[in-house]
C-alpha cells in the first residue's frame, strides 16, 4: 500500500506491506538506522521518534499509520542547521551518553519533554523519561542533559 | 590548532559525535549485497532429548534458503564451544567439563537452548521456516534450581557428572580456620541468595556472517566485546586458519560482561554464511536475549563470621552453591570461584578464611560474567556477615568496619586467600563519605520520615575490587587456558598525527577520550590529533578486549608502554638529525632537544623525517614512526571504597526509595574525571537494580523462564533511581605505570550490600535481621505484614 510521509523535512512516498512496523521502514526501507530496536515489548524506548512533533514509540506503529504525517528521526534533528540540534549538543556538553545505543530515543523523548515548555524540574524529568531504559549512564547525566537542553531550546524560542 | 589535553583533564568525548546524531555503526544496521537472515529455532523445554528434526516443513516456506541442525554442524568437522578457565575440585581433579555444541545435539538443557538455525531471503521467510520446523522432545525431569541440582536422587543434566557437580572447589585453610572458630567469643551467622540476573545491554546481540569464495576468507561482524578472542576460539571451532577468518565488532551498545564470550550465534551464523555463500544476518529478539544471552550472580550461601570479645575479627567460613547453567560458558566456571573467594577478605584483617564453592549443573541458561562477576557476590557475603555481628554485638556498624580494617600503613597488604592489595586507604574512603553523607544528620532525617509515616534506613557497604585481568603468570595457575596481556601500536603519521591501535574494546566506556589523552599528554600532540581504532581483527594487532575493568589498567598501560618506544625511537632520529648524541637528547611536551642547547626539533619534524628520509644511516636506523608494546601486569589492581545509603520503605506499600547516595571510591590516578564519574554512575545504578529490582526466575518444575521481557524483568528506570553524590579518593596503584586501577565495576560492587544494609536497618525494628534481594515491594510488603513485632514508625 502507499504512504506518503514527511520524513525529516523531505516527501516520501513507498510502497509498504500492510504489516510494516514504522521502525521497520524506518531503518530498513529508508535505511536511517540511528532509530534502534532494544525490544519487542514497547518497554525500552530506542525506536523513539517524533510524529507531527510528539515523541511515539515507532515499534508500536504501523508503517501504514505515518501516511500524510510528519516523521523526525535523530538524522532529522541537523537537517537545514550547520551545527548540533540544542539538545544533542547538551547530551555532549554534559555527557548524557556512554554505549549510545540509546541516545537517539532519549533525545528525541527529550526534544519532546522540552517543548512542552515550562520549567524543568528533576523529578518532572525523571518521570517524563520513565519510558526509555539507560544500561549505561545510571540516568543522572541525562536528566542533567535534559534540563540543559530544554533551557537552550526554551531560551531561543522565547528569542524569535 | 588543538591543544594538549593530558591525564587529570575531562574533555568532552570524541566519540559522542556519531551517537547523537544516529551515525553509529551497530551490527544491526549492517547491510550487505545479496544479505540473507537467520533465525534460530530454540528448545521451548528445559530437558529433553530431540528424537526428531523434520526439515521439510521448514524447506518448503517460501523463501527459505537453509536448515542447519547441530548434527550438520558436527558432520562438517565443527567443534564444540571452548571453557577459557580450566578450575579443579579442591583434591586437584580437574573440572566437569561436557561439550558445550554450538547447536544442540542429543538433548536439550535450558529453555532457549538452540536446535537450528533457518535462514531465508528475509527475516520473515525465515522467522516462518523456523516456526514450521518439527522437533521431536522426550521430555526429561528438570532440575531448575542450585538446591534442586544439589539434591540427593537429583536429576542429571549429564550422564557422567555425579550429582550435577562442575567442581567441588575450595580456597583457604580450613584447619586454622576451624582453630579460629573453636576459639571465638563470638559467631555471627548468614544465609542468602545472590539473585540471578540478566545483563541486558541495551542493544541486543547480533551477526553478520560473510564468505568470500574468491579469497576463501571468512567475515563476522560481531556485538562483541572481545573480538580478536572470538577470532581465536571461533577459527578452533570452525576449523578456520586465522589468516582467513577477520572479526569485526563495531560500534556496540553496551556489553557489562554479557558480550564477552564466545557464542554459538557467531560459529553457526559465519558457518552457515560459508555453507550458502552468501552473507547471513541474525539480529537477537529482547525475548530471546533473555532466554539466550549469557546471566549473573545465582549464588546460594552460608556464611559464618568469628569474632573476638572485643569484636575482631578472627575467621571466616563460607560455603556458595554457584550456577553454572546447563553448559560452561567461556569465563563460566572462573567467576563464582577466582573472582569470588580471593575477595572474600574484603577490606578487612581476618586472619584465616576459608571458602568453598560447588559450582553446579542445572536446566538454566548459562552464567558467567556480568558487571562485577564474582566481586559483587563476595563483598554481598563480606558486607551482610559484618552487619550481622555489628547487629549480634550491638555495635555501631561503621564502629565494628573501622575497629577492622586494614589500615593504610598496613598497605602492601597479604590476605589469607592469595591475593596481596597493593595499596588502599579503607579507613579514608569510608570517612571522607561519613562526611559527604552527612551521616551526623541521620537521626534527625529518620525522625523527620517517621513523621510522614516512612522507615528511613542507613546502610553501608565498604569493599574492594579485584580488577584489570590479569597477571597471566597468577591467571595461569588459577587455571586460565591463556595468558592476559593486552597490545597498543601508536602510529605516528608524517605529519605528526596519531593513529592507535588497540586491542581493547570501547562499548561506552569511552576510550576514544581516555586513550587520546594519554597520548596528547605522553608525546605532546593535540588531543584531536589521536584517533583510537580497535575492534577490528584485519586493522588491530591482537589483544583480550575489554572486561574486568582492564582496558585502562591493561590496555592503558600497553599504550603508556608504546609511547616509551615512540619516545626512544624519536630520540634516535633526532639525534641523527641533530648530529648529536642520543643519550644527549632530552623529551619534552612534543619536543626533542639536545640537553644544554637551543638545537631541537618536533615530533611533527622527527615524523616527517622518520618516513621521508633521504640520508638516514639505514644500516642503524629503520624508517618510520610506529611502535608496538604488549602489557602484562604483575598484579590486579585493587579498587575500593564506601557507598552510604540511606532509604524510606512506606509500610503501607513496601516501596523502598532510595532518597540519599553517598559514594567514594578510590580509583587510582583518574585520568578523565567526568568519564570516571558516569562509570560510577551506571555502576552504582545497575547494583541497585540488582538490590530492588532485578530478578532472573525460573519455574521449579519446567525449567520456564519466568522473567522473559522488559514486561516481567524490571530494568531501573529513571524515576526509581536517586541521584547521587559520587566523589573520588585517590591511592595510585603501586605498580601500573600511571597509577590507575579500573573504574568500570566498582558501583556495581558497592551498591547492593550497602542498599541492603540501609533497607534491614529501615526494618530492624520489626526484628528483622536480613533481606534477600531484590528488595521489592511485593517482598517487604510481605515482611512488614508477617513481622511479629507491632509495624508502627518507631
Amino acid at each position: 500500500m502507499k504512504i506518503e510521509v514527511t520524513l525529516n523535512g523531505a516527501t516520501v512516498v513507498d510502497e509498504v506491506e500492510p504489516t510494516l512496523l514504522a521502525v521497520d521502514w524506518i531503518r530498513e526501507n529508508r535505511r536511517l538506522t540511528g532509530t534502534h530496536v532494544g525490544c519487542d515489548t514497547s518497554q525500552c524506548g530506542a525506536c523513539t521518534i517524533l510524529l507531527d512533533g510528539a515523541s511515539v514509540k515507532s515499534c508500536t506503529l504501523l508503517a501504514l499509520s505515518l501516511d500524510g504525517r510528519s516523521v523526525t528521526t535523530i538524522e532529522g534533528l541537523t537537517v537545514g542547521r550547520n551545527d548540533l540540534h540544542p539538545m544533542q549538543a547538551a547530551f555532549h556538553e554534559h555527557h548524557g551518553l556512554q554505549c549510545g545505543f540509546c541516545t537517539p530515543g532519549m533525545i528525541m523523548r527529550a526534544v519532546d519533554i522540552a517543548s512542552q515548555g515550562g520549567p524543568l524540574d528533576e523529578t518532572t524529568v525523571r518521570h517524563a523519561l520513565e519510558g526509555n531504559i539507560c544500561r549505561c549512564t545510571g540516568y543522572q547525566n541525562i536528566v542533567a542533559s535534559v534540563i540543559a537542553g530544554a533551557k537552550t531550546m526554551n531560551a531561543a524560542t522565547v528569542g524569535e | 590548532m588543538g591543544e594538549v589535553i593530558g591525564i587529570g583533564a575531562a574533555p568532552k568525548r570524541k566519540e559522542d559525535q556519531r551517537f547523537i546524531t544516529g551515525r553509529g555503526n551497530y551490527v544491526a544496521d549492517i547491510k550487505r549485497a545479496d544479505m540473507s537472515y537467520g533465525v534460530f529455532v530454540r528448545s521451548p523445554h528445559a530437558h529433553a532429548t530431540i528424537d526428531a528434526i523434520d526439515k521439510a516443513p521448514a524447506l518448503a516456506v517460501p523463501g527459505v534458503v537453509g536448515v542447519f541442525t547441530g548434527a550438520e554442524f558436527a558432520a562438517d568437522g565443527c567443534g564444540t564451544l571452548p571453557c577459557g578457565w580450566a578450575i579443579t575440585f579442591k583434591d586437584g581433579s580437574p573440572m566437569k567439563e561436557p561439550p558445550f555444541p554450538a547447536l544442540a545435539t542429543g538433548k536439550v538443557r535450558f529453555v532457549g537452548d538452540a536446535v537450528a538455525f533457518v535462514v531465508g531471503e528475509t527475516l520473515e521467510a525465515a522467522t516462518a521456516g523456523a516456526e514450521a520446523l518439527v522437533v521431536d522432545y522426550g521430555l526429561l525431569p528438570v532440575v531448575a534450581t542450585l538446591l534442586q541440582a544439589a539434591a540427593p536422587e537429583a536429576p542429571l543434566l549429564y550422564d557422567d557428572v555425579p550429582g550435577n557437580l562442575c567442581a567441588d572447589w575450595a580456597l583457604g585453610d580450613e584447619a586454622a580456620t576451624e582453630a579460629a572458630f573453636a576459639r571465638a567469643a563470638h559467631v555471627s551467622h548468614v544465609s542468602l541468595v545472590n539473585n540471578r540476573l540478566v545483563g541486558n545491554p541495551m542493544e541486543p546481540r547480533a551477526a553478520v556472517g560473510e564468505y568470500n569464495p574468491g579469497t576463501g576468507q571468512y567475515t563476522l561482524w560481531s556485538t562483541s566485546q572481545f573480538p580478536h578472542v572470538v577470532r581465536l576460539l571461533m577459527g578452533m571451532v570452525l576449523g578456520i586458519p586465522q589468516h582467513k577468518l577477520r572479526v569485526v565488532a563495531p560500534d556496540v551498545g553496551g556489553g557489562f560482561g554479557v558480550k564477552q564470550f564466545h557464542y554459538g550465534e557467531e560459529a553457526v551464523t559465519t558457518w552457515a554464511a560459508g555453507k550458502l555463500r552468501r552473507p547471513v544476518k541474525w539480529v537477537s529478539t529482547r525475548s530471546e536475549g533473555f532466554l539466550a544471552d549469557r546471566h549473573g550472580r545465582d549464588h546460594v550461601t552460608e556464611a559464618e563470621l568469628a569474632l573476638d570479645e572485643n569484636g575482631k575479627f578472627l575467621a571466616m567460613r563460607v560455603h556458595t552453591y554457584a550456577n553454572m547453567g546447563g553448559y560452561l560458558s567461556t569465563f563460566g566456571p572462573n567467576i563464582p570461584t577466582n573472582l569470588y573467594g580471593p575477595l572474600l577478605s574484603g577490606v578487612y584483617v581476618i586472619p584465616s578464611i576459608y571458602c568453598s564453592v560447588k559450582c553446579m549443573f542445572t536446566n538454566t541458561a548459562p552464567v558467567d560474567a556480568y558487571r562485577g562477576a564474582g566481586r559483587p557476590e563476595a563483598t554481598f557475603v563480606v558486607e551482610r556477615l559484618v552487619d550481622m555481628a555489628a547487629h549480634d554485638l550491638g555495635l555501631d556498624r561503621l564502629e565494628i568496619r573501622r575497629r577492622n580494617m586494614i589500615p593504610k600503613s598496613a598497605y602492601p597488604y597479604q590476605t589469607p586467600v592469595l591475593v596481596e592489595y597493593d595499596s588502599g586507604d579503607p579507613l579514608g574512603c569510608l570517612e571522607q563519605a561519613t562526611i559527604k553523607g552527612d551521616v551526623a544528620g541521620f537521626a534527625a532525617r529518620k525522625a523527620e520520615s517517621a513523621r510522614a509515616g516512612k522507615f528511613r534506613g542507613f546502610g553501608v557497604s565498604t569493599y574492594v575490587e579485584a580488577c584489570g585481568l590479569a597477571p597471566s603468570r597468577f591467571a595461569g595457575r588459577l587455571g586460565a587456558r591463556g595468558g592476559l596481556y593486552e597490545s597498543a601500536t601508536v602510529r605516528v603519521h608524517p605529519t605528526g598525527q596519531v593513529t592507535v591501535l588497540i586491542g581493547t574494546h570501547n562499548h561506552g566506556q569511552g576510550h576514544e577520550t581516555t586513550f587520546a589523552q594519554i597520548v596528547s599528554e605522553r608525546l605532546g600532540v593535540p588531543f584531536e590529533n589521536v584517533d583510537i581504532v580497535f575492534g577490528d581483527t584485519d586493522r588491530v594487532q591482537f589483544g583480550m578486549g575489554t572486561y574486568g575493568s582492564r582496558s585502562l589498567v591493561v590496555g592503558g598501560s600497553a599504550l603508556n608502554k608504546a609511547a616509551d618506544k615512540v619516545i626512544l625511537k624519536g630520540k634516535k632520529i633526532a639525534a641523527h638529525l641533530l648530529e648529536a648524541a642520543e643519550q644527549d637528547i632530552t623529551f619534552e611536551a612534543g619536543v626533542f632537544a639536545v640537553a644544554g642547547t637551543d638545537r631541537k626539533k618536533t615530533i611533527e619534524d622527527i615524523a616527517l623525517a622518520a618516513y621521508v628520509p633521504h640520508d638516514y644511516p639505514l644500516e642503524i636506523l629503520e624508517p618510520g614512526l610506529e611502535e608496538q608494546a604488549y602489557y602484562d601486569p604483575v598484579n590486579f589492581t585493587y579498587p575500593g571504597g564506601a557507598h552510604l545509603v540511606e532509604v524510606e520503605v512506606d509500610p503501607e506499600t513496601g516501596v523502598v526509595e532510595i532518597v540519599k547516595y553517598t559514594a567514594c571510591d578510590d580509583v587510582g590516578t583518574v585520568i578523565n574525571p567526568m568519564i570516571v564519574e558516569g562509570q560510577l554512575h551506571g555502576g552504582i545504578v545497575q547494583g541497585i537494580g540488582q538490590a530492588l529490582y532485578e530478578n532472573c526466575v525460573y519455574d521449579e518444575t519446567s525449567g520456564q523462564l519466568l522473567s522473559g521481557s522488559f514486561m516481567d524483568y524490571c530494568m531501573p528506570r529513571a524515576d526509581g533511581v536517586p541521584k547521587m553524590d559520587v566523589s573520588t579518593y585517590s591511592t595510585p596503584c603501586a605498580h601500573t605505570p600511571m597509577g590507575v586501577k579500573g573504574c568500570g565495576e566498582v558501583g556495581t560492587i558497592g551498591s547492593p550490600a550497602a542498599v541492603i544494609s540501609a533497607v534491614v536497618d529501615a526494618l530492624a525494628h520489626l526484628g528483622i535481621t536480613h533481606v534477600d534481594m531484590p528488595a521489592s515491594p511485593n517482598r517487604i510488603w510481605r515482611i512488614i505484614q508477617n513481622a511479629s513485632i507491632p509495624r508502627a514508625a518507631e
